[in-house]
């Protein structure tokens, strides 16, 4: 039986992906980001699963306006990095792993969850960035990856309590696998930003971390959360933070141990938050 | 009965949603082209020229002619959208971003260096308006 052994949470910034490509990431303002992460890559090589369920959101790339899916899971066998309009990341392609994709597909939809099934699909900087955040630049990333894009650009978005459902109609889903892989799932976006407007560049360090202790330690009281508590207290951008209670849902109801915290601003207009959270 | 909007009450703040998202419809979808080389290439040669390809109101195409990032939005634009625009121009995400705000590109990056914009005395419209 396939099991899910861990979870990571960080922030997906554009700006960290670029500072890793340019060669910048040694330089004053950068460095304190990729501290927080050293520990991480040396976990992730220890630590690493068979597959990643990688939770993230598209922005205005492989959807546009023309459709506009809340939940898509990607079932295909590979995955491009996508050109944002500065030319695509000089990262490797993404591997996926359908088999696992179409049994949660299969399950969750029968859960009552209306994931759009994707077979094909470029992915951006939300699902590359945390990738070399954790891995570095290697030649190719250590495992498969299941994308799991959500809606997080056109509002009404999915509510917290509908994601933290759906984190635990995965886990259900994974658990029901044959084969014995371990699996992790990763939430990435957030925290606290807000790209647009003349309130742009809000930042909240107390909304941020009472948002990392309760996702630890009350993921179920987090999840009550509405969000208009996200947009007036973490920015109209902070609405990302949803993401997260999937990957946390995904998680045993046990309490996990906590391996790694991380908090920094800023990395460019963002908050960076950052946890690793294990199954025991 | 009209339809809770909460969000309309966070000031500097435009929400897209499904309605801002049916107004911006064009103007978002002419974002979209942008991410390709050929087009960024036609769109640059002449401006007006390629707006004119899209079905936009006229006050959109102004917006976007201005760079009037805070207008776009007003007319439906979301951000991530608009970035393509700033992208083809060779800007940063903070620069389009700072440039929302009324300051300069450099009191923009001291400020989030600083640690960002406080949510204190920007949560409420009326906290806005007292000023």
């Amino acid at each position: 039986m396939a099991r899910i052994t861990a979870s990571v949470y960080t922030s997906h910034v554009p700006a960290i992906g670029a500072a890793l490509d340019l060669g910048k990431s040694g330089e004053p303002y950068w460095q304190p980001v990729f501290k927080g992460y050293e520990f991480s890559r040396q976990w992730l090589k220890e630590h690493r699963p068979d597959v990643i369920l990688l939770v993230y959101n598209d922005h205005a790339t492989a959807f546009s306006l023309e459709m506009i899916p809340t939940f898509a899971i990607g079932c295909a066998a590979e995955f491009m990095p996508a050109d944002e309009g500065y030319g695509p990341r000089p990262v490797p392609p993404v591997i996926g792993h359908p088999e696992l994709a179409a049994h949660i597909a299969q399950s969750v939809i029968q859960d009552d969850f209306d994931l759009t099934i994707v077979n094909r699909m470029d992915v951006d900087h939300g699902l590359t960035v945390p990738l070399s955040l954790m891995c570095g630049q290697p030649q190719a990333w250590p495992c498969p990856v299941i994308p799991f894009a959500v809606n997080v650009v056109q509002y009404p978005v999915p509510s917290g309590r509908r994601c933290y459902n759906l984190g635990r109609a995965i886990r259900k889903a994974v658990e029901l696998y044959d084969e014995p892989l371990k699996v992790q799932v990763w939430g990435t976006g957030g925290m606290s930003h807000q790209l647009q407007g003349p309130r742009a560049g809000l930042i909240n360090r107390e909304f941020d971390n009472a948002f990392l202790d309760r996702l630890i330690a009350d993921p179920e009281g987090q999840a009550q959360v509405p969000h208009i508590d996200y947009v007036r207290e973490a920015g109209s951008e902070g609405i990302e933070l949803v993401m997260w209670l999937i990957a946390r849902g995904a998680m045993s109801d046990k309490p996990p141990v906590v391996r790694h915290r991380f908090y920094h601003v800023p990395a460019s207009n963002t908050a960076v938050g950052h946890l690793i959270l294990e199954n025991t | 009965m009209a339809l809770e909007k909460p969000y309309l009450d966070v000031p500097g703040t435009t929400i897209f949603d499904a309605e801002q998202s049916r107004k911006g419809y064009w103007l978002n979808q002419f974002c979209m082209s942008l991410m390709k080389a050929a087009n960024r290439t036609r769109f640059k040669a002449d401006e007006r020229a390629y707006l004119d390809e899209w079905a936009m109101s006229e006050e959109q195409k102004q917006a976007v002619l201005a760079r009037d990032l805070n207008r776009c939005i007003g007319l439906g634009g979301n951000i991530y959208f608009l970035a393509k625009i700033g992208a083809t121009d060779g800007k940063s995400f903070q620069q389009m971003a700072g440039s929302m705000t009324g300051m300069t590109e450099e009191q923009y990056r001291d400020m989030m260096i600083a640690g960002g914009r406080s949510p204190d005395g920007n949560r409420y419209t009326h906290e806005w308006e007292k000023r």
